[in-house]
């Protein structure tokens, strides 16, 4: 008792605190030690990497670049706003309380429960369009030759798209369930008692609630959309005729395919101007929540 | 007669969704019980399912799949050794910005904000370069620590703003009772945070164990290889033993979804909890 009390009277005792903050220094030294090797240092020979003109002359006029850095920039703008909003509408539906939709969100985890690459493999080889499963059975129902799915760099683009969709909508619908979890119950009965119709509610009390959170998330989603390597590489490995790629997947085939180091490196740095400022906005938006 | 019509449409998008979510997996699953020589018929059930390809698989019955044991222990290994780390390195860092709080923690707290929003995959060619500066290409380490260094960020926010719902008060008595840091990090912290050290070790560890770009870059020979690389070998020609790799590939998911499923509870509050509140 009379420990605490002069404890209080003191707070600033010398000593215990001292130790507190050498303590604080040890505390953090692996995370710090892992970062300066595994993320600084790498970022930084990647920069030194990357300083050559000549490469993005190269690059430049590679008609593969700039095929692959419209695609990438029609896979953010479409992949991830499309993922957003049928995660906004099925996390609506996933709100209602009914125990049976509580089952169908159980199954509905499963995309994101699965590794990647079985799930791809499996997407691929069902859109074969000789052996695949969906051409046969277009072709026994319709009688018709299904699209060249994957031959088709505008269709394999496209299954690109939607397999990158059906792997991450899970995780956002979740993530923008929880923000509706978040909304005050009685909101919502005060819109009812005044007969407001769904899409009142939706404008005047889901959607403000849900914004920040929504603009949040498309932020996150297009950071890390940029870095989907998997749903290429593993659907099509960019082909056919390199025509799918995105800057992640061109950059390893410069770097590993063709060996050309400096060039692998120039294609994700010209990514950069894009994904700067949005991480800027986001240290923000993520930083003022601490 | 209005909450009938709410049933039909809620029932239609759950036949949707449902449609959506499983076509893929149900495909994978049919494609490993369907006999390799019926592999090309596209059917929607095959006319003899069997369980020969996971036979196969399992008594290394292809020149693919010779080290098959091998790399499944790889995969756990490099799963185990990313969680532990992840583990013990996010929860010492935790303490000290959320506990603690240094006058330098927003350093700390920004270069962690900083690593999360890298696209992993944009550092992979110059890592590849660094791990083999430091000798350990080729090597499970060179995995583990790209894991180590990518999944920590996360599981610091995580675990930080779990500890901020957790009283601090005791920490205050115990030091008030002369209890060290390292006495209140494992006597209090730990025992406090330990619902969230459930959720990020689940989280490491799916991490670890999905990772495909970073195991197919930076490890090289077959006995060192993890499971989703010796998986991707099949793509290398179209008439590959596409039945064979799924069964392969299942055996390689089950695990995963099993521990999902099994802290489910704990991933969804642990893990949303971090994004929800900006």
């Amino acid at each position: 008792m009379e420990r605490s009390s002069l404890a209080h009277a003191n707070p600033n005792a010398p000593g215990r605190f001292g130790s507190e903050a050498v303590w604080g220094f040890i505390f953090v030294i692996p995370y710090v030690v892992v970062f300066v090797f595994v993320v600084v240092y790498p970022i930084l020979y990647g920069l030194v990497l990357g300083s050559n003109p000549d490469s993005y002359r190269k690059l430049f006029q590679d008609p593969i670049y700039l095929k692959c850095a419209w695609n990438t920039l029609v896979f953010l703008v479409v992949g991830v706003n499309l993922k957003l909003l049928m995660a906004l509408f099925l996390s609506g539906f996933f709100y209602n309380t009914e125990a049976w939709i509580r089952w169908v969100g159980i199954i509905f985890l499963l995309p994101w429960a699965a590794p990647s690459l079985p799930s791809i493999f499996s997407i691929r080889w069902m859109f074969n369009s000789e052996w695949g499963m969906i051409n046969n059975v277009l072709f026994r129902l319709f009688g018709i030759d299904g699209p060249l799915w994957l031959v088709n760099p505008t269709l394999a683009f496209f299954l690109v798209i939607l397999t990158h969709i059906w792997k991450y909508l899970p995780f956002w619908t979740l993530i923008l369930l929880a923000g509706r979890m978040a909304i005050p119950k009685d909101h919502y009965e005060a819109a009812s008692v005044d007969g407001a119709t769904r899409v009142q509610v939706f404008r005047f009390i889901t959607f403000p609630a849900l914004k920040n959170l929504y603009i949040t998330s498309t932020l996150l989603s297009t950071i890390w959309s940029v870095g989907d390597f998997n749903s290429v590489y593993l659907l099509t490995g960019g082909g056919p005729w390199d025509a799918t790629h995105v800057l992640s997947t061109l950059g390893i085939r410069y770097a590993f395919n063709i060996g050309d180091i400096h060039t692998g490196v120039a294609t994700v740095i010209t990514a950069l101007p894009l994904v700067i400022p949005i991480v800027v906005v986001l240290i923000r938006r993520l930083g003022r929540g601490e | 007669m209005n909450r009938f019509f709410r049933q039909i449409r809620l029932g239609f998008i759950a036949v949707l969704v449902i449609v959506w979510t499983c076509l893929p997996i149900y495909h994978m699953i049919m494609l490993s019980l369907t006999p390799q020589t019926a592999a090309f018929a596209g059917r929607l059930w095959p006319d003899n399912p069997s369980l020969e390809n996971y036979r196969s698989a399992l008594t290394r019955g292809h020149p693919f799949l010779a080290h098959f044991w091998e790399q499944l222990l790889n995969s756990v290994l490099v799963a185990l050794t990313t969680c532990a780390l992840v583990l013990f390195i996010a929860s010492l860092t935790s303490f000290v910005l959320g506990r603690l709080k240094p006058r330098w923690a927003p350093v700390i707290s920004n270069m962690a904000l900083f690593t999360y929003l890298i696209p992993s995959a944009f550092v992979a060619i110059p890592l590849y370069r660094v791990m083999g500066q430091y000798g350990i290409l080729n090597h499970p380490w060179s995995l583990i620590l790209a894991l180590v260094a990518f999944a920590t960020p996360y599981a610091i926010w995580v675990m930080r703003q779990y500890a901020e719902s957790v009283p601090y008060e005791l920490d205050e008595s115990a030091r008030v009772d002369g209890a060290t840091a390292p006495q209140i990090f494992w006597h209090i912290y730990i025992p406090l945070i330990a619902p969230s050290l459930v959720a990020i070790g689940t989280y490491a560890l799916l991490l670890a164990w999905n990772e495909y770009l970073y195991a197919f870059l930076f490890l090289s020979s077959e006995a060192k290889l993890t499971v989703p690389v010796v998986l991707g070998h099949f793509t290398t020609s179209d008439d590959a033993p596409w039945s064979l790799m799924m069964a392969s590939a299942v055996i390689y998911a089950l695990p995963p979804i099993a521990l999902y499923y099994s802290v489910r509870r704990f991933m969804v509050t642990g893990l949303t909890a971090g994004s929800v509140k900006s």
